[in-house]
């Protein structure tokens, strides 16, 4: 054992320096070729930046909104709830949720609410929403922006990913800046 | 056919075609032979021989391994302990962190060094950058040092009669530079370039639309959550791991992230195949754990996809599966797909949330670490189904009346009883462990009340989660358990250190001892090791094993809320 002490601490200070220092530096560099320089996807809107791809807390009738979070979309110390899947209080959370976005989505039916807009996402943050979340919030967004359905239902369609392979969804962020920045030309 | 099914399909069959070209280079390293990357490796790793002071040419046996492999631990145990108490006036702290507390660091430290990556912190708030460098060091070298033995098995297991298994800290090296590292550039480099964030600026402020005020952590963590994915060690940046959109941004990284988990220990079934000459074994191998994997994988898609029949009696549309704890742009599917990756190879990264999953997705991701070897953690998930092997040549071997028998080396009594040890220890760990936490909780449920975020059946899955987590060496959790206790912090981190070195130096020294015996060549009366037929032994052995002693605390946990909800 002993006369691996010395070795040992040798190696591990240079796997140190290599690892954590040259290997992390390198990426760092290929990183300032990247969008934003490796600060994450921004969007600038008027002068304004903001994350695309961390949800924001939208709560207003003429924006969309995320699905709901365990953290309340805090950023800087993202999670999910940890409910099991038999919990009463959870269940009782749930329900709180369905009736609660009955009441401020009026002409929406109960059956047709997508079981992730009353679940939490696994971070708190999930910026994105599926075609058929949006479609329930088409109605309320349309109203308290002077809209009509079909507009609104059009950027929707616009602003839809879909990719080769797995889930078709929408960024939040982006389909409620391309709405505020049609309000914003009239 | 979904599109989120024909991507899970596609994933599979890229890991496939990646893996085997990987396990023939692997298979090149542990030989020595020459490979078209020497050029450029040939001269770093004689750096890191020269800074090490270390002869990479020395043979070393089986006990010397394991005293280097003993003592290097050591060695990052204690920069590791030193940091985490530190961290609040080192370096590298933008955002003002704290140190850890004693029992914390402990519990980090261990859970870092012995591949696993239990995090009983966040890692936004629980560490600087300083702490998140160094256990990217950790992740990188424990894998290699997973590597590593398992190239010493490798020689070991070779047809001649030898006491000198290699140099311990070439195959270390060249495990580290040579496989990990390019893998994990290439990788990093997708994620930089799809919105991961690679920085050292803290955390960033805005303001939403809607005019509210809101921080966004950033870091280092494209360099980090590589190296975590590729050396299933698992322990993410953000506290949600990749389930974080800055961690794993688009179904494109979660593709790269998900094949990274289980690319080498597929590799390393095919680099035995390359070692010892014998492509048959190898496919053998890879043919069990597939089987395994598929046999979990099937039931943990359906479970999730299919929805929680709570929600489907509120009423509203569940077409796209139980979505509590998952995000949209992986949807249930992937979700599923990762945790049996996830599960299966001792990673424990996660991209949902597992507390939140169905009981069938709780039942087969807690059978996946039981059984920990269909693929498993690098290096040491072969380990794991060496010792099974072990097992099956002995049983078939009295069955039919021949004298076990494998790769031309005699299997006795002493041998067995360290394959015994091994096996037994890991269902030791996990249900002694729960036991004394249901024990303690039972007892006295006010004072433990924080331990558990569900109640009933649930509320016994997460503890049992947790050491089967730790003594899998995963890392993964039902993250509803309130784990940053004394308690826990010091069991997880016992059963983590015995559960990690234990299974390393029982497969070595078999396989040392074997080594030295005299080679049988084989004749009519071998027992053959490379047929379906003992395929099927293998499987059966694992079966036994995970099946009798895990299946009376599973009717308790998953099994129970089942029959509860559906």
């Amino acid at each position: 054992m002993k006369k691996h002490i010395i070795p040992a601490i040798r190696l591990t200070v240079f796997c140190a320096v290599f690892f954590s220092g040259i290997y992390t530096l390198s990426i760092l560099g290929v990183a300032q070729l990247a969008p934003n320089q490796g600060n994450g996807f921004i969007t600038e809107v008027n002068g304004k930046r903001y994350h695309t791809n961390v949800a924001q807390g939208f709560t207003q009738n003429k924006h969309f909104w995320p699905r709901p979070s365990a953290v309340d979309y805090n950023g800087a110390g993202s999670g999910g709830s940890n409910k099991g899947p038999s919990n009463p209080d959870y269940l009782a959370l749930v329900q709180t949720r369905i009736d609660s976005f009955l009441i401020k989505n009026p002409g929406v039916e109960r059956k047709d609410i997508p079981a992730e807009m009353v679940t939490a996402s696994g971070s708190g943050l999930d910026p994105h929403i599926s075609p058929q979340a949006a479609a329930v919030q088409v109605k309320r967004v349309a109203k308290a922006r002077n809209l009509s359905e079909a507009f609104v239902q059009k950027k929707v369609a616009e602003l839809t990913q879909k990719p080769l392979l797995g889930t078709e969804v929408i960024n939040v962020l982006e389909l409620n800046l391309a709405l505020d920045g049609l309000s914003s030309l009239k | 056919m979904s599109s989120e099914i024909i991507g899970i399909i596609v994933m599979y069959a890229l890991v496939l075609l990646m893996a085997i070209p990987l396990g023939r280079y692997i298979g090149k390293l542990f030989n020595y032979e020459n490979t078209w990357l020497d050029r450029a490796f040939n001269p770093i790793d004689q750096i890191f021989y020269k800074m090490g002071g270390i002869d990479p040419y020395r043979q070393m046996g089986w006990k010397e391994h394991l005293a280097a492999l003993l003592t290097i631990n050591a060695v990052w145990f204690i920069i590791s302990m030193f940091v985490l108490l530190n961290m609040e006036w080192l370096p590298l702290n933008p955002d003002g962190n704290p140190s850890m507390s004693g029992d914390l660091a402990f519990n980090t430290t261990v859970s870092f060094i012995t591949n696993t990556n239990l995090q009983h912190y966040s890692g936004e708030t629980g560490l600087s950058y300083l702490g998140q460098l160094t256990l990217m060091l950790w992740q990188f070298i424990s894998a290699a040092c997973g590597m590593a033995v398992c190239g010493v098995v490798f020689t070991a297991m070779k047809e001649k009669t030898t006491t000198q298994l290699g140099n311990f800290y070439s195959f270390f090296v060249r495990s580290a530079t040579r496989v990990l590292l390019p893998i994990c550039f290439v990788a990093a480099v997708i994620l930089v370039f799809n919105g991961t964030p690679m920085t050292f600026e803290g955390k960033d402020t805005i303001t939403t639309l809607e005019g509210k005020e809101q921080q966004v952590s950033r870091g280092p963590v494209a360099a980090f959550v590589a190296i975590k994915q590729l050396g299933t060690n698992g322990g993410g940046f953000y506290g949600p791991n990749s389930a974080n959109p800055m961690e794993n941004p688009n179904y494109i990284t979660n593709i790269v992230e998900n094949i990274s988990i289980v690319l080498i220990p597929i590799a390393l079934v095919f680099a035995l195949g390359y070692v010892l000459k014998r492509r048959k074994l190898a496919w053998t191998v890879f043919g069990v754990m597939t089987l395994g994997f598929l046999l979990l994988l099937i039931p943990t898609i359906t479970g999730e996809t299919g929805g929680n029949p709570a929600l489907e009696k509120m009423g509203i549309s569940q077409t796209a599966g139980n979505l509590e704890g998952k995000e949209m742009r992986f949807g249930a599917a992937a979700s599923a797909n990762w945790a049996t990756y996830t599960t299966c190879t001792s990673n424990g990264s996660v991209n949902a949330m597992h507390d939140s999953f169905t009981p069938m997705g709780g039942l087969t991701t807690l059978l996946g670490m039981m059984v920990n070897c269909f693929y498993g953690g690098i290096g040491v998930g072969f380990l794991n189904f060496y010792i099974f092997i072990i097992l099956a040549v002995f049983i078939s071997g009295l069955m039919v009346g021949r004298t076990p028998e494998f790769l031309g080396k005699k299997i006795e009594a002493r041998e067995m009883k360290i394959a015994m040890m091994v096996a037994l220890l890991h269902p030791l760990l996990i249900l002694a462990g729960t036991a004394l936490a249901s024990h303690l909780y039972a007892g006295n449920p006010e004072a433990y009340a924080s331990w558990l975020a569900n109640p009933g059946y649930h509320g016994f899955s997460e503890m049992l989660y947790e050491f089967t987590s730790s003594s899998a060496n995963n890392g993964s959790g039902f993250e509803g358990l309130g784990d940053n206790t004394v308690f826990w912090n010091i069991a997880t981190g016992i059963v983590m250190l015995l559960a990690r070195y234990l299974p390393i130096i029982g497969p070595v020294a078999i396989a040392g001892i074997l080594a030295a015996k005299k080679y049988v060549p084989e004749s009519s009366g071998t027992l053959k090791t490379d047929t379906p037929t003992f395929g099927f032994m293998v499987f059966a052995v694992i079966f036994i094993v995970a099946a009798l002693s895990f299946f009376p605390a599973l009717t308790l946990g998953p099994i129970a809320e089942y029959f509860s909800l559906y």
